[in-house]
């Protein structure tokens, strides 16, 4: 039982991260994923996609002026991360992303091959 | 020697309680006073709190608002911040597959005591990377003062 415990505080960093919330919408031309992440500048969004793993890393920039003591907090961890399953029709090399506000819109474009295409049906 | 079966090694007791003890600590409710406002984890905004000698700082997590659409008032010692979140999810008609909604839309409202010694009339608003930013001044007579020594 100690022991967990050992190995669970040893690493505080890597565990503790809020899941963002996403929206996930797909059409004909690919899948767009917002995200909220309040607190994120440009520069510390990551953007990661290994094999078929697509990772959104962020970090809360600290706003707080000098000599802050928190008193109260719910976001409790500067720190967001989740990571997804992009499926094969999907082409990762085209990700485009947006970050406005807070909020991080993905779109992810389908491989031109996976779009669906209508097939004329020719009357002899 | 154990004063109580929670304090046993290795019971099952202990192990609940320690694992209630590091669900306090995630969720942050470990022996904390919570306001009387306040209201459950997950809600739109989520606030956090901060003091510094001359001011009272409040950040609002609202990712995706429109800063001019959200209104903070002050009154009688309670800042409510309120305003409304467009829906981003496509109409019925639009041909899109909807997998996550998470997120949240509509009308939202949340509400802060401030502690008595603010000035209300000195506050400002500021909205950053979808965080707004409320710092109230203190008055100036309850900041603390250094007298010197003649």
């Amino acid at each position: 039982m100690n022991s967990k415990t050992e190995v669970q505080t040893t690493n505080p960093q890597d565990t503790r991260v809020i899941l963002p919330r996403v929206d996930v919408l797909e059409d004909e031309g690919g899948i767009t994923l917002l995200a909220d992440l309040p607190g994120v500048p440009k520069d510390k969004l990551e953007i990661k996609v290994e094999g078929d793993t697509l990772t959104i890393d962020a970090a809360i920039a600290p706003q707080t002026p000098d000599g802050l003591e928190p008193v109260y907090a719910e976001v409790r961890v500067p720190r967001y991360r989740r990571a997804f399953t992009l499926s094969s029709e999907l082409d990762p090399s085209k990700i485009e992303a947006n970050l406005k506000d807070g909020v991080l819109k993905l779109r992810v474009p389908k491989q031109e091959s996976a779009k669906p295409r209508r097939i004329a049906v020719q009357v002899s | 020697m154990f004063e109580s079966m929670l304090n046993f090694p290795g019971s099952v007791f202990g192990d609940f309680d320690r694992l209630r003890r590091e669900i306090d600590d995630i969720f942050g409710t470990a022996g904390l006073p919570s306001s009387i406002r306040s209201v459950a984890p997950g809600s739109f905004p989520a606030i956090n709190i901060g003091n510094t000698p001359n001011s009272v700082e409040i950040y609002a997590f609202a990712p995706g608002i429109d800063p001019a659409k959200v209104n903070v008032t002050i009154d009688r010692g309670v800042l409510t911040i309120a305003g409304e979140r467009p829906s981003t999810l496509p109409g019925d008609d639009a041909r899109v597959s909807v997998y996550g909604r998470e997120r949240v839309s509509g009308a939202f409202n949340r509400a802060v005591s401030l502690p008595d010694d603010v000035d209300a009339s000195q506050a400002h608003c500021s909205y950053r990377d979808g965080v707004l930013c409320i710092s109230v001044a203190r008055r100036e007579a309850t900041q603390p003062k250094r007298i010197a020594v003649q």
